[in-house]
């Protein structure tokens, strides 16, 4: 248990990687995409130096939304589609912690699609790391929203004729300040894109490729291995949104990793909140009623 | 002075967009500056222009808990009112309206009409909210009061549209005052003085006040009649108050947000009615598995479904009894009326966080849409705050289970952000440390012991809050037995079924969970006749206080056409269960909107 070195007061001077391992050893199926996720956002953190007890995990529910019981940091397992709804809740009241949500594309994009667009539009500064395996993991195996046509999954015996979501487009659309995708058969490549996204103020998604290698055959590291290409090398402008949606869309023999679009200085919800100008965190501010307060709205009533 | 002689009520009906809220306001306002007891009703419909609107009001000289039975006066701002409403009326009465346009018809004998050639005193103004202005000023006349009174208030309220409006509007009242002096019949007692100003809101305001008052940081909403109101409060309050507003994408996400807002530690409401309380029921149930405290308040209307958005019913008791799936711990308080409304936020707050449960509040469109008057005395906005066992600092180097199974249930709850108490909440079944039971190895023994941990911060909480009690004589030939907003009618339907001889006493319900089971037996069990007046058509309570105390009432009263009882409604209703008429009465509503 990692919580001991924090105790007594004395903060580790350097943070490792093995300082996020949290309570619980995952239990993803062998060779499960998200591994490398746990590992990649462990090393960011540890790199970054950010102390666990100021990071807050929030998930729904699925596979990858297990996530929070195999990080070291405080952490909240919420309701199926539902993670980024509670975490911008826990971040307007405690802007301090450094919120990072986790989850599934049937948790983020499929039930939880309308807190999806909101949350994006309205740029809380939220990490969103979606372990994208275009199936439901959890439920032993379905469509999700961004299956591929024709997939043949236990609720699609014959074959899906639903068109995928694009999470990055739609995130661009839907006003997210902070858009990458990243590929968990890469999780150096991946970390370098959480820094940036931990370290951007205001709503970040990478939508990370995460083979279910239990559920979905047609997605697997041999068919990303070979198609993977880092932005970095196609020479992209994060600021132009059309030229990254065009590279979004490209999904064939050449499917692109790192980040797509980046709008900075954008205003965070919080820094945009009144009642957040001039104190501290809202949980700091936890007074009772001032006396002039209370004759102010008595007085409203007369 | 109370004299217990005054009881006025005014009727103002008209289209929606005729303004009715105005005139409305301003007899509401200086009534309660003169220190009378208001108390107001507003039958509408979810349109912005047109269809029917009824506002009463009603002011007492003595407190005033329902809006009534009788009126006095009527103000029809169009032909429409006029027709529905003119056989209410029974002689000694008074109806205003613009005889320019609207037909009076044949009234009953003895009914004064008061007919205002509105073109003639307004020099043909073209306004068209004029009418209003010009029946406020014959208002006065028939009501005895000055017109001063009026004129400050006039201008007071149009200040800030300029001195032409308001000498405009303040000439045209003058108008209609001088022209009712030489024409009509003023009433015979005039509105008399009370002890003090008094203040007026409505139960939405005071639901929002409890929550301010209660500390609250963080509230959330979608709007939703009839709660908006909690909404606009908050909203307009909240930079003065430093409290957090969101206008969220869905009631599913504002349940959730307040969960998360309140898991980081800042007392967190929202409220709804019971089409978004539905979507809300998933997240109550995460704040009972992850025990954290929040209060969620459900506006009751008519449904089901959309149902009648605009009006009241108390058809929601076994959706917040049933809210979430499983078997977890909850508060649910139905508040009788705007007082108590604000003085059950800070009670039910203290009591969720000592408790780390979800609380959930039934109002309904009567208490919170309803307007009255208030002693400003009364109102405290300073109460006793009570957080219960919250671990806001880090403290030594003891290792910290977030869910330890202490001997009273409530395990110490530590805030992210602290050192040395990282820990994770989950909906998962979890054991002490947290960690999933589904995900490690099912184990049926810690499953056990962690429903039973929750299940123990309950056990107390009947002797948490106050236990009912019967209001009214010992040795009653009825108990009526009433929940939520039915407190108020009933009060007023007692000493009028005393006068016809029948003596009446009162078991209010306030506190649905934990009910009072064994006080409740035991008061009924004296009970001569017992009959349970609710306003829905299957006697949702009666049917809980059945399955909780095997209790059968010997008679039942339930309205379920949307409008609140009136107090002669439970009158007649008792009368005829004495009579051996019935023993479940509907009463009719006479007042057709
Ligand atoms: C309201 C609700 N509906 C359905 C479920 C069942 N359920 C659990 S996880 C899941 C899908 C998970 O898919 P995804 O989010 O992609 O996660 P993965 O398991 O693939 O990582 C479903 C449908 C649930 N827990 N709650
Ligand atoms: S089912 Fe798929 S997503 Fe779930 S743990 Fe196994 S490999 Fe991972
Ligand atoms: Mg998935």
């Amino acid at each position: 248990m990692t919580i001991t070195k924090e105790l007594g007061g004395s903060a580790p001077i350097e943070l490792t990687p093995k300082d996020f391992k949290g309570l619980a050893d995952p239990d993803w199926c062998p060779g499960c995409g998200d591994f490398g996720v746990l590992n990649a956002l462990q090393r960011s953190c540890a790199e970054m130096g950010i102390q666990p007890h100021s990071i807050l995990t929030v998930s729904g529910i699925g596979c990858s939304s297990n996530f929070p019981g195999y990080f070291n940091s405080y952490g909240m397992h919420t309701l199926h589609g539902r993670a980024l709804a509670v975490a911008g809740g826990a971040k307007l009241a405690n802007h301090e912690l450094t919120v990072i949500v986790t989850g599934g594309d049937g948790d983020g994009y499929g039930i939880g699609g309308n807190h999806f667009t909101h949350t994006a539009r309205r740029n809380v500064d939220l990490t969103y790391l979606v372990m994208n395996n275009q199936i439901y993991g959890l439920t032993t195996g379905q469509i999700s929203p961004t299956s591929s046509v024709g997939m043949k999954t236990k609720s699609t015996p014959f074959g899906s004729v639903e068109t995928p979501l694009n999470p990055l487009t739609s995130a661009i659309m839907n006003g997210a300040t902070f858009v990458a995708r990243g590929y968990s058969g890469d999780p150096r490549h991946l970390s370098d894109i959480m820094k940036q996204a931990i370290q951007h103020k205001g709503f970040s998604l990478i939508d990370i490729l995460s083979p279910c290698v239990t559920f979905n055959r047609d997605n697997d590291h041999s068919f990303f291995k070979q198609r993977v290409n880092k932005l970095e090398d196609a020479n992209h402008d994060t600021s132009d949104w059309k030229a990254a949606c065009e590279l979004a869309m490209e999904w064939g023999d050449k499917i692109f990793t790192g980040v797509f679009f980046q709008r900075e200085g954008a205003s965070t919800l919080e820094q945009q909140e009144p009642v957040l100008r001039d104190g501290g965190p809202l949980i700091k501010q936890m007074n009772p009623l001032t006396k002039e307060q209370g004759s102010k709205i008595i007085n409203a009533l007369m | 002075m109370s004299t217990g002689k005054y009881d006025f009520s005014i009727a103002i009906g008209g289209a929606a967009g005729q303004g009715i809220a105005t005139p409305g306001n301003i007899v509401a306002q200086m009534m309660a500056r003169r220190g009378l007891h208001i108390n107001a009703y507003n039958a509408y419909q979810s349109i912005v222009r047109g269809g029917h609107i009824f506002l009463t009001i009603r002011a007492r000289d003595d407190f005033s808990r329902s809006h009534g039975d009788k009126l006095d006066l009527l103000l029809c701002l169009n032909q429409d009112t006029m027709d529905r409403h003119l056989d209410l009326m029974v002689s000694g009465t008074r109806v205003l309206f613009n005889s320019d346009d609207i037909n009076p018809g044949t009234p009953a004998s003895g009914v004064e009409l008061c007919g205002l050639p509105i073109s003639e005193l307004t020099d043909n103004s073209r306004n068209r909210l004029v009418q209003n202005t010009v029946a406020l000023g014959a208002f006065m006349h028939l009501s005895g009061l000055d017109f001063e009174i009026l004129e400050e208030s006039t201008r007071q309220r149009f200040a800030r549209q300029g001195e032409v409006v308001v000498e405009e509007n303040v000439s045209v009242a003058r108008a209609g005052y001088q022209y009712a002096l030489e024409n009509f019949t003023p009433f015979p007692i005039p509105a008399p003085l009370g002890e003090k100003p008094l203040a007026i809101w409505t139960g939405n305001d005071a639901l929002a006040m409890g929550g301010a008052a209660a500390g609250v940081k963080f509230y959330a909403a979608y709007p939703m009649s009839p709660s908006t109101g909690v909404l606009h409060w908050m909203a307009k309050n909240a930079r003065d108050l430093g409290i957090m507003v969101r206008q969220m994408e869905d009631e599913i996400a504002v349940a959730n947000t307040v969960i998360g807002a309140a898991h980081s530690g800042v007392r967190s409401m929202c409220a709804t009615s019971g089409g978004g309380f539905a979507l809300m029921t998933e997240a109550i149930g995460m704040a009972g598995m992850m025990e954290v405290p929040a209060v969620f308040i459900n506006v009751q209307r008519a449904g089901p479904s959309t149902g009648v958005p605009t009006k009241t019913e108390q058809g929601d008791l076994w959706q917040a009894l049933g809210a979430s799936q499983g078997d977890f711990e909850r508060v649910v308080v139905a508040p009788f009326n705007s007082l108590d409304a604000f003085n059950t936020m800070p009670e039910l707050f203290n009591l969720t966080d000592q408790l780390q449960i979800p609380g959930i509040v039934l109002s309904d469109l009567l208490i919170s849409e309803g307007t009255s008057t208030v002693d400003p005395d009364l109102v405290d906005v300073y109460p006793e705050i009570n957080r219960g066992e919250l671990i806001t600092e880090s403290t030594g180097s003891k290792e910290y289970m977030r869910y330890e199974s202490t001997e009273s249930g409530v395990s110490p709850r530590a805030l992210p952000g602290l050192e040395g108490h990282i820990h994770i909440v989950a909906t998962d079944e979890h054991d002490e440390n947290s960690l999933l039971i589904s995900d490690e190895f099912t184990d049926p023994h810690k499953r056990r012991k962690m429903v039973e941990k929750r299940a123990r911060k309950i056990i107390n909480l009947e002797n948490m809050v106050p236990s009912p009690s019967i209001e009214g004589e010992e040795d009653a030939d009825v108990t009526l037995v009433g929940w939520g907003s039915t407190y108020n009618v009933i009060k007023d339907a007692i000493p009028m079924l005393k006068e016809s001889g029948i003596k009446v006493n009162h078991l209010p319900i306030k506190w649905i969970v934990p009910l009072h089971k064994k006080t409740i037996e035991e008061l009924l069990s004296k009970s001569n006749k017992t009959i349970i007046v609710e306003n829905n058509y299957s006697g949702q309570f009666a049917r809980y206080l059945r399955s909780e105390t095997g209790i059968t009432a010997d008679g039942y009263i339930r309205k379920y056409d949307g409008e609140p009882f009136a107090p002669h409604h439970i009158v007649e209703a008792v009368k005829e269960q004495l009579a051996g008429k019935t023993k479940i009465s509907v009463p009719y509503q006479e007042i057709m909107v």
